[in-house]
């Protein structure tokens, strides 16, 4: 079984790649190039599904082809009747059989994959994030090592990492289609699944469950770095002190209007687990700004002076003071110094 | 044609004609002609949606508003078009095909049509009224719990009310189909259009009360302060899920299982030969359609109800598979042997088995569900569910329209301008949604009203939009074929195919109590025993008798008003409590309309045997 698998796998692989080379899906985004468990797990069933799929549409569209060149009326036979078959047994109980196995086939290692990734009996020796959906932002909560950080998730790679999702307002879907297939984010019950990147990296998450207007700009990342790297981000993250004064003056100014223009109300900075909008303890090292936008300055005054323009229906838009031109900028540069770790997006290759 | 005679009489006696009218044949005409406007509105939403996606972060509509055009895109194809234009087929062939003079409750028909009419215009008034519903056609709670404005109660108002017209539709069609057959019409000569129709009311008549329970739910949630949905109440938002899908899975084969029905009809007849495996192409519908309820959390396999109902859900899906290839197989051998002659409703029919296939190939391999982990809720199920219904259902009724214009309209469609539309619509489709396989495994989830540059979306996203404008292009073509034919189209007298069912036994179009005298039925397919073996025509069961027909009335009409304006009451009685005026004026308009059928005796009329004979004159 594995053996031929194996097989066809890198075959698909192989193929898939060409066709990524050839400009189509993206690295760290597709499904098709999986490099986590969840996402082996279902390319895995996705290969042979496909396979014995394309079994059964050959011998479809050749039956097809046949019937068509060879029984298609030509000239001269406008009066000719066919003979008139009732059916026949033997053929009509092959094509009951064969597809009954076939989806056996398919059956038997579709089951096992369910209830192998369904597996959360030793989740508690594992690494847990809490995580929340929101409309239209993700939170991480490190309940053990009490981190708490939104947008870009930290994980050490050929490690499970266990994820218990529950949403503070609408279904969300947690998708991260390189590493693992989606779990559904429910605002009634805890959802539990298990990831593990194979490789460093940045993979790309998105939102797979329509929330509102802005579902298709609820991106967050997935950020892959080796085990020593992740202890190291750990440590970090847990000796910030969200009292520090920045270094430079405008940065200063941006502090103090920070904490004069009510974004404390909504965003934390440290460990705090309040969490209206995201936590920014980080996020100088955010690899984007809202999920989605490159991380410059420029971007990020323009997501202050109106967010709405960037990520319709947010829930930050018309909930703080009209920012200064001045201000936004001040407080841009603040926000952008807050870098507590070495580990970065960089950290991990991007 | 019987259109330009009546206009003769004037356009509104033509107008009050089919407004009352209680003939299943002018109720068909009212249900194409309902269900193709809707048609094309869906079309048109269908091709703002993807001009939106033609290129990376395209503003060309705005978040909200896209939201309202996927919503009612959705809606309208699946509520409004293609279940209406199927039950118009149903409505102008199905009693011919059994040798009934009319449906078993003629009123009840009608009442059917304009319930589903008013509702879809309620629906659709949306539009004008503070915008169209935004939550998507599964308005999955608690967003459309949460979801702003009045949208998502006129989704519910109108779907509650067209919803029930489909269920009356339903329950009279089964009906008809046990007590009006033929003498000799037994139900093992039903042919499969019949068998199909027959089917799909049984599944209408258990999968809509479910719809219908969770519209109320949502409508009491949203209107009247109850908390069903609300989490923070102590509700649950996961049993709208189990509601919508479990009336939401059935439908998918209310949909296809009469287009099934009518390309059996169609390959038997246009390959002049019997349907291969009659009995198991019966009994893999019944199969398909008692599956078609144990399967409805395959849309819920990324929920979270665990390995044991994934699993269970996984195989049951799977396992229809097998009635669906006994069906594909038993239609090449129907072919196989025969003497195959193409035209344009044989090259729907034809386009129809590769698409179809694929459609159900995906279908299986979405089934598989770790694999659906990374499918579900991605461009690779949208993919997957237009290859069904468009190839199945909408290929389905295109050919079915061209089979039987000729007996609905006295009428043949122009043929050069069906084969162009065919292939302009066939190759328009696989463009659009072929890609959009990959797109979704490339990482693009459904109902994105953007998708980002950088993304390797973009290409797809291109090729996909462009296939769109062919399909629209397939359609105006059709469109014209329809107008030309109306004009200038040939008559081609009553059998125009060698057709082999009853309906072909009939006048095109057929007179208003369809028979004469009921035919008596040797077998099945009993035209083509009486061309092979008997006079070349069907011997009568009866002699000419007087026949009993039921009056026309205005009242279906009136009670699908009253519940439009009851549901116009309804959905701003939440704002203002003088609106509930229209809420008691429509339910009175409403009920006192059924008060008057009910204590007003109508025993309908006889034609008498003289005025028969003389006709026939
Ligand atoms: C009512 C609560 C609220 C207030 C007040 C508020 N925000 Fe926000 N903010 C949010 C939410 C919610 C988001 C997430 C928006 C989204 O992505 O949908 C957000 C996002 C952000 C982001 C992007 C975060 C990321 O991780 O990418 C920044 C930066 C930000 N806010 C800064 C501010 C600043 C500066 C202020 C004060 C001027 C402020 N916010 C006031 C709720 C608030
Ligand atoms: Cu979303
Ligand atoms: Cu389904």
């Amino acid at each position: 079984m594995k053996g031929w698998m194996g097989k066809f796998k890198s075959l698909f692989l192989l193929t898939s790649l060409a066709i990524i080379l050839a400009g189509c899906g993206r690295e760290n985004l597709t499904a098709l190039v999986p490099k986590g468990y969840g996402a082996e797990s279902s390319m895995n069933l996705i290969i042979l599904s496909t396979i014995v799929m394309t079994f059964v549409l050959v011998i479809v569209i050749i039956v097809y082809v046949i019937a068509l060149i060879r029984f298609r009326r030509k000239k001269g036979q406008e009066n000719f009747i066919p003979k008139q078959v009732e059916g026949n047994k033997t053929l009509e109980t092959v094509w009951t059989v064969i597809p009954i196995i076939l989806v056996l086939i398919l059956a038997v290692p579709t089951v096992a994959a369910t209830f192998d990734l369904a597996d959360d009996t030793n989740a508690s020796e594992h690494i847990n994030i809490d995580i929340t959906g929101n409309q239209y932002w993700w939170h991480f909560d490190y309940a053990n090592e009490e981190i708490q950080t939104s947008q870009d998730i930290y994980i050490p790679t050929g490690e499970k990492v266990y994820l218990n999702m529950l949403s503070s307002d609408v279904i969300h879907s947690f998708w991260v289609p390189s590493i693992s297939g989606k779990m559904d984010v429910n605002p009634e019950n805890v959802n539990t699944m298990y990831i593990e990147a194979y490789e460093e990296g940045v993979y790309w998450g998105k939102c797979a469950e329509f929330c509102g207007p802005s579902h298709s700009l609820m991106d967050f990342k997935v950020i892959a770095v080796s085990p020593e790297e992740y202890e190291q981000w750990v440590g970090d993250m847990q000796s910030v002190d969200p009292e520090a004064e920045p270094q430079d003056a405008v940065a200063q100014d941006g502090k103090a209007a920070f904490e004069e223009n009510s974004c404390m109300g909504c965003h934390a900075i440290g460990s705090s687990p309040a969490a209206v909008g995201p936590n920014l303890t980080n996020f100088g090292d955010r690899s984007k700004i809202a999920g989605f936008l490159d991380p410059t300055k420029e971007n990020l005054v323009d997501w202050l002076m109106d967010p709405e323009a960037i990520k319709p229906g947010n829930k930050m838009t018309g909930n703080y003071p009209d920012l200064s031109e001045e201000e936004a900028n001040s407080i841009a540069e603040y926000l952008l110094q807050l870098q507590p770790s070495e580990i970065t997006p960089e950290s991990a290759g991007n | 044609m019987s259109i330009a005679a009546t206009q003769k009489r004037g356009f509104g006696s033509f107008l009050w004609d089919y407004l009352t009218t209680v003939d299943h044949k002018k109720i068909a005409h009212l249900y194409l002609f309902g269900g193709g406007f809707f048609f094309l509105l869906g079309g048109l939403e269908a091709m703002f949606i993807r001009i939106q996606l033609i290129k990376p972060e395209n503003d060309f509509l705005s978040a909200g508003l896209y939201n309202e055009m996927i919503t009612m895109h959705g809606t309208t194809m699946i509520f409004l078009a293609a279940m209406p234009l199927l039950l118009g087929l149903m409505n102008a062939v199905m009693p011919l095909q059994i040798g009934a003079r009319d449906v078993a409750f003629p009123f009840l028909n009608s009442l059917g049509f304009w319930l589903f009419m008013f509702g879809g215009i309620l629906l659709n008034c949306s539009w004008f009224l503070g915008g169209a519903p935004d939550a998507g056609w599964t308005s999955y709670a608690p967003l459309s719990i949460q979801s702003p404005g009045h949208g998502v109660d006129f989704y519910v108002l109108g779907l509650q009310i067209s919803g029930a017209g489909t269920l009356i539709g339903g329950i009279n069609f089964l009906v008809t189909v046990v007590t009006m057959r033929a003498p000799g019409m037994t139900y093992m000569r039903m042919p499969l259009f019949t068998w199909a129709t027959f089917i799909t009311s049984v599944l209408i008549l258990f999968a809509f009360p479910a719809l219908t329970v969770g519209l109320f739910l949502l409508m009491f949630d949203r209107m009247f302060g109850s908390a069903f949905f609300d989490v923070a109440l102590g509700g649950n938002s996961i049993i709208w899920q189990h509601l919508f899908w479990i009336f939401g899975h059935p439908e998918v084969y209310i949909l296809i299982l009469p287009a099934f029905g009518l390309f059996s009809d169609i390959f038997s007849t246009f390959s002049r030969k019997r349907l291969f495996g009659y009995t198991a192409m019966v009994f893999a519908t019944m199969l398909i359609a008692f599956l078609g309820f144990m399967v409805w959390a395959h849309h819920m396999f990324t929920v979270g109800l665990g390995p044991v109902a994934n699993s269970i859900f996984a195989i049951a899906t799977m396992a229809i598979a097998v009635p669906t290839g006994i069906k594909i197989f038993n239609w090449l051998a129907t072919m196989w042997g025969g003497s195959i002659e193409i035209n344009s409703a044989m090259l729907w029919s034809l386009g129809f088995i590769p698409t179809f296939t694929i459609g159900g190939m995906t279908g299986v391999m979405l089934g598989s569900s770790v694999a659906d982990y990374q499918y579900h809720d991605t461009y690779f199920v949208v993919a997957h569910f237009h290859y069904v219904i468009v190839g199945g259902t909408v290929f389905g009724i295109l050919a079915g329209l061209h089979y039987w214009w000729p007996k609905m309209f006295g009428r043949i469609l122009n043929e050069m301008m069906g084969k162009i539309s065919f292939w302009i619509f066939f190759i328009g489709f696989h463009l659009t949604f072929f890609v959009q396989h990959f797109l979704g495994l490339m990482g693009m989830p459904r109902r994105y009203w953007v998708f980002l540059e950088d993304q390797g979306l973009d290409m797809g996203n291109l090729v996909s939009t462009i296939g769109a404008f062919f399909m629209a292009v397939g359609v105006i073509v059709f469109l014209i074929n329809i107008i030309y034919t109306a004009v200038k189209g040939e008559k081609p007298g009553d059998d125009p195919w060698g057709g082999r069912t009853l309906e072909w036994a009939t006048a095109s179009p057929p007179v208003y109590y369809n028979f004469k005298q009921l035919p008596l039925v040797r077998g099945l397919d009993p035209l083509w025993i009486e061309k092979t073996e008997g006079k070349g025509k069907m011997t009568p069961a009866e002699p000419v008798g007087d026949i009993h027909m039921p009056n026309s009335s205005i009242l279906p009409f009136m009670m699908g008003l009253g519940f439009f304006i009851a549901g116009i009451g309804f959905i701003f009685q939440v704002d203002h409590s003088a609106w509930l005026i229209a809420v008691y004026a429509g339910m009175a308009t409403a009920i006192g309309s059924m008060l008057i059928r009910s204590l007003k005796d109508d025993h309908g009329y006889h034609i008498h045997k003289e005025e028969l004979e003389r006709e026939a004159d």
